[in-house]
C-alpha cells in the first residue's frame, strides 16, 4: 500500500471512529440525565408524595398530589380541545389537501410547530386570561392545545396517506359516500397510526412549562376548578428547583422522575404501537 | 336522474380522478345530470322515485358537510397564526410607537423609568443559540452519519431510539439537571482548566458564578441534538444509493464516499436540519431561564450570566409593572416570533428541496 493510500484509509478509519464516538456521546448524555433522575428522585417517592399536598416552605414532608391531579386535568382538557381539531386538520390535508389551502395549512402547521411555546402562552394570556380577569387552568389547556394541533395534524396526515388507495376505491365502488369512506374505511385503517401520533403529542405537551407560566400559573393548594389557577408537575418542578430549600430540591427531583416516567410511558407506548403497525404492513 | 345515465359518460373521468386522489362521488354528484346535456344518457325515465332522490341528495349533503367540517377545522391553524401575529403587534404597539427601531439595539432596561431596549436579550438569545449549534452540530451530524453509513445494523434502531428520547425529556427537567448536575460539574472540572489556559481572552474572562451563557449553551445543545440528528438522518437516507456506489466504485474509501458524495448531495437538507435546530434553540424557554443567569447585560464572556428573549418573557411578563413594560414584553415576543418563523420557514424550504413534502422531523418524539 502506497503512503498516500495508507493515509486515506487511516483517515477513513479515524473519521469512522470519530462519528461513532460522537454518537455514543449523545447517548451518554441521555444515560447521564436518566441516571441522575433515578438516583436523586427515586428515594423521595413514597405514598405521601402522591397523596399529600405541599406543606409551607421550610417544613419537611408533603407531596405533590395537587400537581399530579392538575397535570391530568390540564393535559386532558387540552387533548379534548386539541385532538379533534388536529385530527380534523390532518384528515383535511390528506383528503382535500392538494390545493392551495392545503399548501398553506401544511406550511402554517410546520411553522407553528417550531414557534416558541412561550409565545403561544402570550396568545392564551391575551385571549383568555385578560378577558376573564384572572389566571385559569382553562387558559393553560388552550395554550397546550394550540401547541399540539400542528403536530397532531401532520402525523395524522402522514398516517392517513399510508392507507393504500385501493381500499378507498373499493369502498367507493361499493357505493360508500366519500365521507363514510374517509371515516369508516380510511381513518379506521390508519387508526393505530393516528392514536400513536396523539400519544406522542400528549406526551410532548405534558412536559411543557413555558406556556403555563402566565396562564395556569400554579397553585399551592389542591384545586379542580378549571377557572382557577392550577398547579402542574412541570411548573412545580420549576418552582421547587428555583427555590432555596433542600426539601424543595428533593421534591423537584422526585416530581421530575414522575413526569419523565409519564412522558416516557406515553412515548414508548406510541413508538411500540407504530413499530407494530409498520412491521405488520411490510 | 338515474345513476345509470350518469355513469356511462362519467367512467373515464372517475377513473382519472381517483388516481389524482380525487373521489368518484365528488365528481359524480357534480356531473351534469340533465339528460339533454349527456349524449349517452338513457332516455329519461318517468319521474324518479322519491327514495332514489333522497339517496343521491343525502350522499351529496353528507360529503359537503364532511368537507365543510374538515375545512373549518383546517382553517383553525392559519387563523391561529394570523391572530397570534395581530395580537402581538397590537399588544406591542405602544412600545413600537414609543421606542421605534432602536428598541432592538439599545440596552437600557429600566421598568421603573419606563425605558426599554432589548439588545442584551437579543444578543443573549443569539449567543446562546450559536454556542449550542457549535456543540450540537458535530454531535448531531456524527449521529446521523454514523447511523446511516457506518453502524452495524443491529445498533441502528437502539441508538436512533435513545437519541430521540432526548427530545422527549421535558425542558424543565433539563433545567433541573442543569442547575444541580451540570453547573456543579462545570464549576469543578471544566471552568478552572478553561480559565487557566484561555482566561486571558475576553471569551473566558470574569468570575464564574455558575449560571452563565456556557451552561445555557450546553443545555440547549443537548436539547437540539435529537432534532438535528433526526432530520439529518432522514435527509441522508434520502440520498440515492447510487451516489455512494459511484464514489466507492471509483476507489474512494468509505469516509471519502460519505464526505464527497453523500453529504454534498444532501447539503441543502442538512443545512435545513441545522437551521431547524437553531429555531428550536432560539425559542427554548424553561431550561435556559433556569441556568443562564437572567442578567440584563451584554458580556462577551461565556462564563458570565446572560439573558434571552424567551427567558425575559417567562420572568417578567406576568409581573410587568406598567402598561409600557407589558407592551415592551409583547414586542420582545413579537421579535422572537418573527425571528423563529423566518428561521423555520427557511429550514422547511431547504428540507423540502431534498425530501419533498414529507413531514420530516415532526415524528421526532
Amino acid at each position: 500500500m502506497s503512503g498516500r493510500s495508507l493515509r486515506r484509509h487511516v483517515t477513513s478509519g479515524l473519521m469512522t471512529g470519530l462519528v461513532a464516538v460522537l454518537s455514543f456521546t449523545a447517548v451518554l448524555a441521555l444515560v447521564l440525565i436518566l441516571g441522575d433522575l433515578i438516583a436523586k428522585g427515586a428515594s423521595s417517592l413514597n405514598w405521601d408524595f402522591f397523596t399529600k399536598n405541599p406543606v409551607p416552605a421550610g417544613q419537611s414532608g408533603g407531596g405533590v398530589a395537587n400537581a399530579i391531579v392538575g397535570t391530568g386535568i390540564i393535559v386532558g382538557l387540552a387533548a379534548l380541545i386539541g385532538l379533534p381539531i388536529g385530527i380534523g386538520t390532518g384528515l383535511y390535508l390528506a383528503e382535500y389537501g392538494s390545493g392551495r389551502l392545503g399548501w398553506i395549512v401544511r406550511f402554517v402547521a410546520d411553522v407553528l410547530n417550531g414557534t416558541p411555546s412561550i409565545v403561544i402562552g402570550i396568545f392564551a394570556w391575551t385571549w383568555l386570561v385578560r378577558p376573564m380577569g384572572g389566571y385559569s387552568a382553562l387558559a393553560g389547556s388552550v395554550a397546550l392545545a394550540a401547541l399540539m394541533i400542528p403536530m397532531i395534524a401532520r402525523t395524522t396526515e402522514e398516517m392517513v396517506r399510508l392507507v393504500p388507495h385501493s381500499l378507498r376505491e373499493a369502498a367507493l365502488a361499493l357505493g360508500y359516500p366519500r365521507w363514510r369512506t374517509s371515516l369508516r374505511v380510511v381513518a379506521r385503517t390508519a387508526l393505530a397510526g393516528i392514536v400513536t401520533g396523539c400519544l406522542v403529542g400528549v406526551a410532548r405537551i405534558a412536559g411543557e412549562t413555558a406556556p403555563l407560566l402566565f396562564t395556569a400559573l400554579g397553585n399551592l393548594n389542591f384545586s379542580t376548578s378549571v377557572t382557577q389557577p392550577m398547579q402542574t408537575l412541570p411548573h412545580q418542578i420549576y418552582e421547587y428547583a428555583s427555590g432555596p430549600f433542600e426539601e424543595w430540591h428533593r421534591l423537584a427531583w422526585a416530581s421530575a422522575l414522575v413526569l419523565m416516567s409519564l412522558v416516557l410511558l406515553l412515548g414508548v407506548t406510541a413508538r411500540w404501537a407504530i413499530r407494530q403497525r409498520h412491521g405488520a404492513a411490510r | 336522474m338515474r345513476l345509470r345515465g350518469g355513469f356511462s359518460c362519467a367512467m373515464p373521468r372517475c377513473y382519472r380522478s381517483v388516481t389524482d386522489a380525487e373521489y368518484v362521488s365528488d365528481r359524480m354528484t357534480t356531473l351534469p345530470i340533465h339528460p339533454a346535456t349527456t349524449p349517452h344518457a338513457v332516455p329519461a325515465p318517468a319521474p324518479t322515485p322519491q327514495s332514489e332522490w333522497r339517496t343521491l341528495r343525502g350522499t351529496n349533503v353528507g360529503d359537503r358537510l364532511y368537507r365543510a367540517t374538515l375545512t373549518a377545522l383546517a382553517l383553525v391553524l392559519p387563523l391561529l397564526l394570523v391572530t397570534l401575529l395581530a395580537e402581538l403587534v397590537v399588544g406591542a404597539w405602544p412600545a413600537i410607537k414609543r421606542f421605534g427601531l432602536p428598541f432592538v439595539w439599545t440596552s437600557v432596561w429600566d421598568p421603573v423609568a419606563g425605558v426599554f431596549g432589548a439588545a442584551p436579550m437579543i444578543f443573549g438569545t443569539l449567543a446562546s443559540s450559536l454556542l449550542a449549534l457549535l456543540i450540537a452540530v458535530p454531535l448531531a451530524l456524527g449521529v446521523a452519519i454514523y447511523l446511516t453509513e457506518f453502524s452495524p445494523k443491529w445498533l441502528r434502531q437502539p441508538i436512533a431510539f435513545l437519541v430521540e428520547l432526548l427530545a422527549a425529556i421535558p425542558s424543565v427537567v433539563y433545567g433541573l439537571w442543569g442547575i444541580f448536575v451540570l453547573i456543579p460539574f462545570l464549576r469543578s472540572y471544566v471552568v478552572p482548566p478553561l480559565r487557566a489556559t484561555l482566561g486571558w481572552t475576553p471569551l473566558f474572562g470574569g468570575v464564574f458564578y455558575g449560571n452563565s451563557l456556557l451552561a445555557g449553551g450546553i443545555i440547549l445543545a443537548i436539547m437540539i441534538v435529537p432534532y438535528i440528528a433526526a432530520v439529518s438522518r432522514e435527509v441522508l437516507l434520502a440520498v440515492p444509493a447510487s451516489q455512494r456506489e459511484a464514489a466507492l466504485g471509483m476507489g474512494a474509501t468509505r469516509w471519502e464516499a460519505v464526505w464527497t458524495a453523500v453529504v454534498p448531495y444532501g447539503r441543502a437538507g442538512l443545512i435545513g436540519a441545522v437551521i431547524l435546530g437553531l429555531g428550536r434553540a432560539l425559542g427554548e424557554t424553561m431550561a435556559v431561564t433556569m441556568v443562564i443567569g437572567n442578567r440584563h447585560d451584554i458580556s462577551l464572556s461565556v462564563l458570565q450570566p446572560a439573558y434571552t428573549m424567551a427567558a425575559a418573557i417567562a420572568n417578567e411578563f406576568s409581573e410587568a409593572v406598567s402598561d409600557l413594560h407589558l407592551a415592551a414584553m409583547f414586542e420582545v415576543g413579537l421579535v422572537l416570533f418573527v425571528v423563529t418563523v423566518i428561521v423555520n420557514a427557511c429550514a422547511r424550504l431547504l428540507i423540502w428541496r431534498v425530501a419533498r413534502g414529507t413531514a420530516v422531523g415532526s415524528r421526532a418524539l
